[in-house]
Order: C-alpha cells, then structure tokens, then sequence
C-alpha cells in the first residue's frame, strides 16, 4: 500500500468532477436517442470527404454534398426506412462502466408499458451516473466524507445483487478486475468516481471484506483529479474521453464465468432442438418483408440482364430470399449456387464447377487464371449461353481473399454471366477496391429480412456451445470398426495410456519402444512391423499423430479430446 | 435439389434444354413495373435512348482519347524508325528502352477501356506484338516474364498453327513453360520477321528493313502497383537484349511522373528513354460527357437537380470514374422508365405528339394527377377546368400543346444557359461556378435570377470593361447563332445588333464630354488640406452620390441595357424544370433510389435495423417513443443494444446475464417471482444464437485474453 495522502476537496470542486464525468455520459447516452432522429450524416462525411475532395469542386464542395445526401434522407423517411446517423456509428472508444450493461438491461426492461421494477431495489438507482437522480446525488454530497479514506470494494457487484436473481446475490467475486491481470498501481478516473460516490451510502456500513485483498483498498485522492477534469472542463469532452479510453489497456471487467450457470452448457442438437421448439415472434412481419423483396425480383432479372450485378444486404438472412428468387426466376437457366459461408468453399470449387459442370470441359488447368482464361473465351464464343452465378456472402471467411475477388470480379464482368450476392459483415465491402467495384458493376438492394443466420452460422464454431466432439467420436467408432481386434486392442491400447496421463501437462505422448513393448505383452503384435503397418492405417484415418520428441524417438499421439476419448471406451466396453 | 449441405459449397443447376423457355428482357420490364400496357413501348424508347447514349459516349471517348493515342502511335511509330538510324545519336538512343509514361489520373475504373483501346490501335496500325501487363498477375519476376512471353507468342500460337509447323515448333515447348526467358522470345521475334520477309531480300538494308521490324510493346497497366524489384529486374534483363529485340514500354501512372523515380534507381532508369503523355483529366472527360449527354436537348430523358447532384458527387467524391458515372445514368434511365407509366412521352417531339393521342383513359387521369398539371389547372378559366378535368379529347389536344412547349423551353434553356455561363465562368472568385454543370444545377433548383450569387455576378458584369464585355457578348453570340428556335433567333439579331452599337461607340466617343470634369475636382480639392477619417469617409460617399448622380456615359448606358436583356433573356428561358406543366414525363426526381442503389451503406443499413427495428418491423410492441430499442424487440437487437454498453471485453456471463433480464420483461414474468430474470435453457439457446449472429456480422469476436469474454470490434452507437 503506498502512502496515505489526505487533500482537502472544496465543494465546488468535487461538484465539478462529477458533473463533468455525468455530462460525458449524458451525452454518450443521448446519443442512444439521436440514431433515430434522421440527423444527416454530416459528421462523418464532412470528415470523410475533405480528405477526398477533387481538384476542382467548386460549387459541389462538402456543403453541397451533404445537402444532396441529407435530402435523401428526408427522401428516405417518407418511405418509412430509417437510418443511422453516420456519427453515431463511427466514433470513438469512449470509457465504459463495468456494469453499465446491467443498468441498461434493467432500463430497456422497464420500457414500454411493461413498468418492471425491481423489488429489491425499491428506490435504488445504479450509482454510476445516469440519467436519472443525478442531481440529488450532486446535492446530497457533504464536506464531511471528504476527510475519509475507506476500504471500498469496486461497487458494481452491489448493483448487481439488487438487480438480479437471488440466486446470484449470494455471490461475492463479482468484482471488475482488469483483463491483463496486472496490479492496480493505479486506478482507473471512473473506479474512483465510483467510489467516491458510493461513499455516502459505503459509510453507514460496514466496509466489506474485499475477496481480493489488494485491489480492492483504494485510496482515494480526488483532490488531484478534480483538479484535472476542473482545468479541462472547457475542451470538447470528446477529446477526453478519447485519452481516458486509450489511456491503459486494461479493460475493467467482472471475472464471473460461465461456470456459474445452473444451466450447463448447452451442445449443438440440445441448441437447435431448443430453438426450433420456440416460434419465432414476428414471423408475420418478416413474411411481409420477404414478400416486399419478392416484388423487385423481375427488376432484379432486368438489371442482371443489362450487365448490373445484383448485391443484397442488410440485417437478416437473405438465404431464404435468394432461394425463393432462384427457384422462382432462374428454374430455367443455368445456374450455379455458391455458398460463401461453407468453411471449406475454395476458388477453385467454384471455378471447377464452372468449367466441369456448366461448360462441360473435360481437362483440368495448371492455374485459377488459365480456368478463368477458358471461360471467358467459351462464354464469349457462345453469346447466348447466360449462367448465373448465385453466392450466399460474397464476403464469406474463405472468399476474401484480394485473389477470389479479384477472380469473382473477372467473371462478373462477363457480359453473359450473371451474378446475385448477398453480403452481412459489417466491414464487407472493404474487400473491393474501386476497380474491383467497377468490375462487379453492382447495383445494391437493401433487403433486411430478420430472418435468423441459422444456415451461416451453424459451421461456426459458436463459444458458447459446447463442442461435444460427438463427430470425432462417430468417426472413430466406424473407424475401428473396420479393423482387425488385433489392431483395435492397439489402439485401445493408446487411449487408455494417454488417459492415464491426462492430467499431466508434460505428457508428450507413447514412444514408439514403450508402445510396441505393450503391444508385445498384450499379444497384439509380434514384430516391430507389424505395429508400424498398423500405425499407418491409423495414421491414414488422422487417429493419431506421431511426433519426434528431443532425443529422436518417435511419440504417439490420440489427437482427440480427453472426454471423447472417455466416452469412445465406455462404448467399446459397453460393445 | 436442395442448396444446404455439410460437405459441398457449389452447387450447378442445369435445366433440360429441351423445356428451355427464358424469358426476355422486356418481359422481365412489364412484369411488375406500372401500368403494364404501355410498357413495351415505354421498353422500347428505355432501349432505344440507352443504346443512343451508349454509342455516343462510346464516339465520345475515341474522340477524347484520340489525341493522346495519335502521340503515342506516333511515339512508336518513331521509335521504331530511329532504331535504324546509323548517326552516333541514335546508336546511343538505341540502347536505351523506349518508355512512354503515361500519365491517366486517379480514375482507376476507366483506365482498361483506355489501354484496351491503346493497344488495339497499336495492333492495327504499329505492331502485332503487344502485350498487357498487370500488377496483380506478375507477383515475381517469373510470372512477369511468363505472362510477357504468354501474351506475345500465346496469341500468335493458335493463328501460326495451322500456317507453319516451325512457328508451333518453338512455341509449344514455352507453352509447357519448360524454359521461359527472353532469349526465347528473341528466337520467335526472330522467326516471326523472318517469315513476313521475302526471302529474297537481305535484311540488312536498314531502309527496307523498317516495316518488317516491328517494335514489341509491353504496357504496364499499373505501374505503381508493381514490385520495384521485379520491376527493376525484369528492364535490366530486356536492356540486355534490346539489340536484338525492338523492345517499347508503355506505363500506365495513376498519380504523377515521379514515381518512376521513386520506383526504378538511377541505375535502372537510366537505361529507359522516358517520354511523358499526359492524358485528360477525368473532370474534363466529365464536363464533356455531360456536355453531349445532358446539357443538351436531343435527349428527352432529363434528371432534375437531387440526381445530377448524386450522380456528380458519387464521381467527385468516390471514385472519379465516367464510366461509372455514365451506368448512374443508365440506372436513373431504367427506373424512370420503368416507374413512370407516363415515360411513354419521353421522346422524340413527334413520337411524343403521336403518343399522346393513344393515351389511355388510366394515363390520362394520370396526368391529371401530376402536380405540375394540376397547378396548370389552376391557372385556368373555370369552364376550361371543367373541361379539362371530363374531356379526355381535349385533354389530349391540350397535353400535345404542353409536350410542344416542354420542348421548346429545352430548346432555349440550354443556349440561355450556356450564355450565361460564358458570361459568369470568367468573374473573379466565379459566384455562379467554374463549370456549366454547377450552373446548370444551380438553374435546375430554383429561379437562378433570385439566387444573390446571381445578383453579384450581374453586379460585376456592370463593372466589366468595354473590351472584355464585348468579347463575352461576341462568344455569347456564336452560341446563339446555330440554334433554330425562333426566340433565340430573335435573341442573337439583338444582340448582334447591341455588338454594332458598342462597336459604333469607338468612333461616337471620339469627342468626350467636357463638361463632366468639374465637380469631380472640387471635392478632391477639399482633401488636400488637413483632414481627419471622419470627414475622409464623408467625402467619398459624397464623391460616390455625386458619381451616381452625374450622367452615364453612353458606353454605361448601352452596357446597362445590353445586360438588361441577357437578364431578361435568363428571366424567360432559365426558369426551372419543376415551374413547367408536364415535368414529371421527363425528369427522373428519386434521387435516393439512385443512392441507395450506386453507394449504399451496408453497415448503416444493419445498424439502423439493429437499434430500431420498428422502421423495419412494423409491429407495434417494437414501438418506442424515445428512439430506445422495446424490450420485446427481436434477441439480436437487445443483445447488441446490451454489448453497446461494454468496452473493449465483454463477459459472457454478465452479458447473458442482462439478456435475461430484459427477455423476462419482455414476457411480463412477474419481477416479484423466483425465477425472474433467471436463465433458463431457452433464454440460454436464444442467447447463443444471437450473439453467435453478432459475431457472423462481425460487431464481436471470440478471444482468449480472459475466460468467457469476447472482444468487441466496434466503437461507437451508445
């Protein structure tokens, strides 16, 4: 603990510092509201634009650009699609309060009409700033607590406990502590203002047992800050609030994990058995979107035919509508369904199923741009062969490559192949230069559909789910199933010793000696041989994996998880 | 055949042949578009325009080009003639690689149609030896080497098959990229002039020798894109061989001559006879394109300000492409046709006129609807509304006498406008613009003569000397000359007769006035003695009134009433498209549809229906008066709504946590109950699927720094 240093705070001072820190957030959280209030993009364009704009742009200056822009908008509103006001998107990391999730779920919890209150906490606003009672707290601070230096936990976790379950109340680890664990030498502006705040109500009782000693003792010295905050409170706050966020790299928050959960994790099936029991709400409403989107479908064909490509986005799945669209217009034409969300989805797939199975060459190509090469010159030759070329997530993991785009981009520009693509990452459109741009020649449809990314995101591998390896599982019960018992005793063999050492982190794997010596007493093998054709059969099927430890000796390796491996012996014995 | 699997991403789809029916492309027009029944004509003229449009922007380009590919042809054309030579200049200048840096500007999307058009002038007129490189396809020298040797022999290959045997001979073993260096491209080089040769003659007659002899090109697309290093390499090696292999580089530079030097060191481009081609600029391509296509009354097809604005910023401030700029237009073209059942009168003034008589009774009430055409109605005498409202006859008779006057106001507006422009381009600090596009979008907004840039730019005509004015009225006047509407015919006899008067001044005012220099003196007089700044400002204003006072010179007076009448010309003839009845056949007005399709924001888009789903849903319960998200609101909206709230980490835990929350308020459970706000397996599984949908659109990722925490990938919306 370092010195104890006692300062004397004057009232204004104190006043200052906090109503500055509740202006920051003010805003912050005004700025909630003002996403739907149509502002013209003005900011960010401004911003953009002065950067871009040309040599002569005499009248068309940024003024004018946003004038054109922002009409639109107005434009927009008359047709009921609403738009985010560009500066509320692309701003700034600003300091976040730990538990400001929580107060913000108990607020959108009390929203419309539903008045949840929380029992618990009858009068018992959150005691960071918020919008409400902000003023009571300011008045309600007497010199008296100044002198005071006490022992206060990081606070949230009362919060917390007044907000929700009973269940949780119990707990009392739920402190903010950094994620790169390192010593709060010094804390962070916000903790102390916290902090300071709560002492009025920490004061009456008894300070708690801080669960980790040495964080939780804070010393305040506020007199310092406020000092800070008092000679900066004419700067834009924006500018402060910038620093503040960037200043350390530590991110403030609760340890608490999953593992508190009554419920267990959830696997694959119990997910999507869970879900699909649920119907989902607005399913009428999402109908009545898709069926608006259905109506441009003609105009789409129209566009594709004139050279346009078709680019679809917004929130939502737009699986279903492409679907529907190819079902309904393209029935007769020759198309090719890409699925951009596939984890393995190559260039050269696509490229092959245009060659092989569209064009019908036989014969392959030394390089992706020999294929594309060939298609060209075929398609060009053949003027009226049309194929459309359908890709779910142009933007897909294994598609933004600068190579796959810039390859897409040469087919799109085809005049006889036609390309429909739907897009979801926020940053997409990243993927193409100007050039790229102009080859695709997209036309853009908005088209949110609300619709879940069950299909896209099902290849993900999700944090939350638990991976049960019941595939790694499956595949090594056929596997073994195939073989000779000899050979299955081998590998049983493998797994129960690797078993045994699961719990030892420097367990490297079986030496081939060690391995063939228990092979031998088991009577599994008699030669050295045989055990190394058996390997290999393994090795084939990936069950194993061989490495050469430091002094040259071969060790074996099940590559697969300890509880899968558990599970695929309980099955055996069970067999 | 279903499009979902675990093990396959493409998916080929080939119908039968035999059942093959594909529709056209103007069915695919009349299905859904407005009033179904005219749409095969409406098709029809949307075709027609655009393929008008197309040939004249192609003519256009060659035309714009033209001149920078003649200097270059002719660059060639000389390099390949001085090769000859045998003066010690030109043997010096023969070891070096003739280089052409061509200078195409930032407009990136526009460059191909340039080189595609270079190079097959080049192969017409110079050599059939060229061949185009990109950045992209030559990563390493190798490859470079490989797509130079593939382009220049590779095409040759598949014609000299069949002539000759030895041609294929040489050219099949490169084909199977056994061995790939220049050497063997100076073997073929070899063959190729051999063959066109004679056999009779002897090739070293230099002066027979020049057409055989020509030169191979290799164009570099993107220069600036290149690896340096391969760069460098690739002209080391070729210099090497340029004694017996007349090699030319053509470089594409988007930014400005100096990279060259930036890229090649002395050493390298000391071997390169670099000579600059500087090509238009793209706004000047711009300004003319827009000269021929909109400022023009050929096309009946019109856009109003909101979508010339769009269409001109798109160019300005994104991507300085023409190309581009020209598929804007195409689009608006599509959509007016095809969401303007009344589009039918976009076109030719007789067609229109003859149009007008097979309107159909839904058009007519159509135009009936149109708020232009209801202002006109207003105008009119009472009976005449009534008539115009019952009568489709008359209707139609009156409607064929507006299209007449739509036209002719496009036939004055656009010489008025021009006049206008070359008086205005020159003022200082330009109050109505540089271009004839900003005062044109200026005349299409309002009445431009109450515009107060307008009054300043009258206000400095007023000043304008005598020699310079004339000068402007003289251009003003071969503007108005070839045009043949009879207003404007008028419009040029009088001013070619104000241009008479002014030239008659210089011999009427031969004599001066002599009277006029009295007063002016007295109060100079006044100023010499003593004087504080009080009265030094009181006697110029008195100087000023007494100036205002005093008598015009004649050359005042008749420059006075010389822009009195360009004024009026303006009042008459530049008013507005939206003041004139039947605009709407004409003008494309959506500009947002433009936008909305050419520069979307996608991520706009996702967050706008992430923070208010109402505008996309239209449920009720999604309703809020504050802009805040319902609690009711679909999982992803609330759990983006919650993650907004964290900051760099997010905790799972906390975040389900809060999820919970808000869902059981959602479904009223009651606060005061056990389980409210606890986490069950459904809240749990929707939980999951909505953030696992956050991370698919990447707002988050997983990370490893702390258990259960996901790292947040963007800052801003709370």
């Amino acid at each position: 603990m370092s010195v104890l240093e006692v300062k004397f705070i004057g009232d204004g001072d104190a006043l200052e510092h906090i109503v500055d820190k509740q202006e920051g957030v003010q805003s912050s959280s005004g700025s909630v509201q003002k996403m739907v209030t149509f502002k013209s993009p003005a900011g960010r364009r401004a911003r953009e634009e002065a950067e871009h704009d040309g040599d002569e742009n005499g009248l068309l200056d940024e003024q004018n650009y946003i004038q054109a822009l922002g009409t639109d908008y107005t434009e927009e509103d008359e047709e009921g699609m609403s738009r985010v006001a560009g500066s509320s998107i692309f701003t700034f990391q600003k300091v976040k309060r730990g538990h400001s999730m929580a107060q913000t779920a108990s607020e959108l919890a009390r929203t419309p009409g539903k008045s949840v209150t929380f029992s618990t906490t009858p009068s018992a606003e959150p005691s960071t700033p918020t919008r409400t009672g902000r003023n009571n707290r300011g008045e309600s601070r007497t010199p008296q607590r100044r002198k005071k230096v006490q022992f206060v936990s990081t606070t949230p976790h009362r919060l917390r406990k007044r907000m929700t379950t009973p269940s949780i109340r119990s707990d009392s680890d739920s402190e903010l502590s950094p994620s790169d664990s390192g010593e709060d030498e010094d804390e962070e502006g916000e903790e102390e203002e916290q902090s300071v705040k709560k002492e009025d109500k920490e004061n009456s009782k008894t300070p708690r047992t801080p669960s980790k000693g040495l964080s939780a003792a804070l010393y305040k010295t506020p007199a310092k800050k406020s000092k800070n905050t008092s000679e900066a409170l004419g700067q834009p706050s924006m500018i402060e609030e910038y620093f503040e966020a960037h200043g350390s790299s530590k991110v403030l928050t609760s340890d608490r994990t999953l593992q508190r959960l009554n419920t267990p994790k959830l696997d694959r099936e119990m997910l999507v058995q869970l879900l699909e029991g649920k119907p989902s709400c607005y399913s009428k409403e999402i109908q009545q979107l898709h069926n608006k989107h259905r109506k441009h479908f003609s105009k789409w064909m129209l566009q594709l035919q004139l050279g346009f490509s078709v680019m679809v986005y917004g929130l939502g799945s737009k699986k279903a509508l492409l679907e529907d669209f190819r079902v309904s217009h393209l029935g007769q034409e020759i198309h090719l369904v890409v699925n951009g969300f596939f984890p393995s989805i190559t260039l050269k797939s696509i490229l092959n199923a245009l060659t092989c199975d569209v064009l019908e060459h036989q014969g392959s190509f030394r390089t992706p741009s020999d294929q594309i090469q060939h298609i060209t010159q075929t398609l060009k030759d053949s003027p009226d062969l049309h194929v459309y070329l359908l890709i779910h997530n142009i933007d897909g993991l294994m598609l933004r490559g600068e190579k796959t785009q810039s390859a897409l981009g040469q087919l799109a520009s085809l005049p006889n192949l036609h390309l429909v693509a739907s897009i979801d990452h926020i940053n997409g459109p990243l993927v193409w230069d100007q050039f790229q741009q102009s080859q695709f020649n997209w036309l853009w449809w908005e088209c949110v559909t609300f619709q879940h990314y069950a299909e896209e995101t099902s290849y993900e591998n999700s944090l939350l789910v638990q991976q049960t390896g019941a595939l790694a599982l499956s595949s090594l019960t056929h596997v073994l199933r195939s073989l000779t018992p000899n050979a299955r005793g081998i590998f049983k063999l493998l797994v129960k010793f690797q078993l045994e050492n699961k719990d030892n982190p420097s367990y490297t794997g079986l030496s081939f000696q060690d391995f063939y010596q228990r092979c031998r007493e088991a009577f599994l093998v008699n030669s050295d041989l045989t055990l190394r054709t058996q390997l290999t059969e393994f090795r084939d099927h990936k069950l194993i994996r061989t490495r050469k430890g430091a002094d040259g000796v071969e060790y074996l390796l099940v590559a697969v998880e300890a509880s899968t491996l558990m599970d695929f012996l309980e099955n055996e014995e069970g067999d | 055949m279903s499009t979902s699997s675990v093990s396959k991403g493409c998916f080929v789809f080939k119908p039968s042949a035999k059942k093959k029916k594909t529709l056209s492309l103007e069915d695919h027009f009349s299905h859904g578009c407005e009033s179904a029944e005219s749409s095969e004509k409406r098709f029809k003229l949307c075709q027609d325009l655009w393929d008008k449009i197309k040939s004249d922007t192609e003519v256009l380009q060659d035309d714009l080009n033209r001149k920078i590919l003649d200097s270059l042809l002719d660059f060639t054309r000389k390099c390949s003639s001085t090769r000859q030579l045998s003066d010690w200049a030109s043997q010096m200048r023969a070891s070096e690689i003739p280089t052409a840096a061509l200078v195409l500007g930032v407009n990136v999307p526009d460059h191909d149609m340039t080189f595609q058009s270079l190079s097959e002038l080049l192969q017409q007129s110079v050599t059939p030896h060229v061949a185009s490189v990109q950045a992209k396809e030559c990563g390493a020298l190798k490859h470079l080497m490989k797509r130079v040797l593939e382009r220049l022999m590779g095409t040759d290959v598949t014609v000299d098959d069949e002539e000759e045997e030895e041609a294929e001979q040489t050219s099949t073993p490169l084909h199977k990229s056994v061995h790939c260096s220049l050497s063997t491209l100076c073997d073929w080089y070899k063959t190729k002039t051999k063959k066109s040769n004679t056999p009779g003659k002897k090739r070293s007659s230099p002066s027979r020798d020049d057409p055989q002899q020509p030169p191979v090109v290799i164009i570099f697309k993107d220069l600036e894109a290149f690896n340096p290093k391969v760069l460098q390499d690739f002209i080391l090696i070729c210099s090497r061989y340029i004694e017996r292999l007349p090699l030319m580089f053509i470089f594409g530079i988007a930014t400005s001559p100096s990279t060259i030097q930036h890229m090649l060191p002395h050493s390298v481009s000391s071997l390169l006879c670099i000579e600059l081609f500087q090509s238009l600029s793209c706004t000047q391509h711009l300004a003319t394109v827009i000269d021929q296509l909109i400022l023009t009354h050929h096309f009946p097809f019109k856009l109003n300000a909101k979508v010339l604005q769009v269409l001109m910023s798109i160019f300005l401030y994104h991507d300085f492409s023409v190309r581009n700029f020209i598929k804007g237009l195409q689009l608006a073209l599509l959509e007016h046709f095809h969401s303007q059942p009344l589009s039918v009168l976009c076109c030719k003034k007789k067609d229109a006129l003859l149009n007008v008589m097979q309107l159909s009774h839904s058009d007519l009430e159509r135009i009936r609807n149109l708020p232009s055409f209801k202002r006109y109605v207003e105008k009119q005498e009472p009976q005449e509304q009534v008539n115009l409202s019952k009568d489709d006859t008359h209707l139609k008779e009156v409607c064929q006498k507006l299209i007449k006057g739509l036209h002719k106001y496009h036939k004055n507006y656009y010489p008025v406008l021009r006049c206008l422009h070359t008086l205005t381009s020159s003022l200082p600090r330009y109050p109505l613009g540089k271009q004839v596009r900003e005062l044109h979008l200026i005349c299409l907004e309002k009445n431009v003569w109450e515009n107060e840039d307008y009054q300043t730019a009258m206000k400095l005509l007023r000043m304008l000397a005598k020699d310079e004015l004339v000068a402007l009225l003289q251009r003003c006047v071969e503007i108005l000359q070839p045009v043949k509407s009879k207003k404007m015919k008028n419009a040029f006899l009088q001013l070619t007769d104000l241009l008479t008067k002014f030239k008659q001044l210089d011999t009427v005012a031969a004599e001066p006035p002599p009277c006029v220099e009295e007063p002016i003196i007295s109060p100079v007089r006044n100023l010499q003695k003593k004087t504080d700044l009080f009265q030094l400002q009181k006697t110029l204003l008195e100087m000023n009134e007494s100036r205002r006072a005093k008598k015009l010179s004649p050359f005042e007076v008749l420059r006075n009433e010389a822009l009195e009448f360009l004024d009026n010309l303006v009042k008459s003839h530049l008013s507005p498209p939206e003041s004139h009845t039947l605009n709407e056949v004409c003008y494309y007005t959506s500009s947002a549809t433009v936008r909305r399709h050419l520069n979307a924001t996608p991520r706009t888009s996702i967050q706008a229906a992430l923070n208010s789903p109402y505008y996309y849903l239209q449920n009720d319960r999604l309703k809020t008066v504050d802009g805040s998200v319902s609690n009711s609101a679909p999982d992803i909206c609330i759990a983006y709504k919650l993650h907004l709230e964290c900051g760099r980490l997010i905790n799972l835990y906390d975040w389900l946590e809060a999820y919970a929350t808000v869902v059981s308020a959602a479904e009223g459970n009651n606060p005061d109950s056990d389980n409210y706000g606890k986490v069950e397996e459904v809240k749990h599984a929707r939980f999951i699927r909505a953030v696992s949908e956050l991370e698919f659109l990447g707002f988050i990722k997983s990370t490893k720094q702390k258990t259960d925490h996901v790292a947040r990938l963007t800052w801003g919306g709370c």
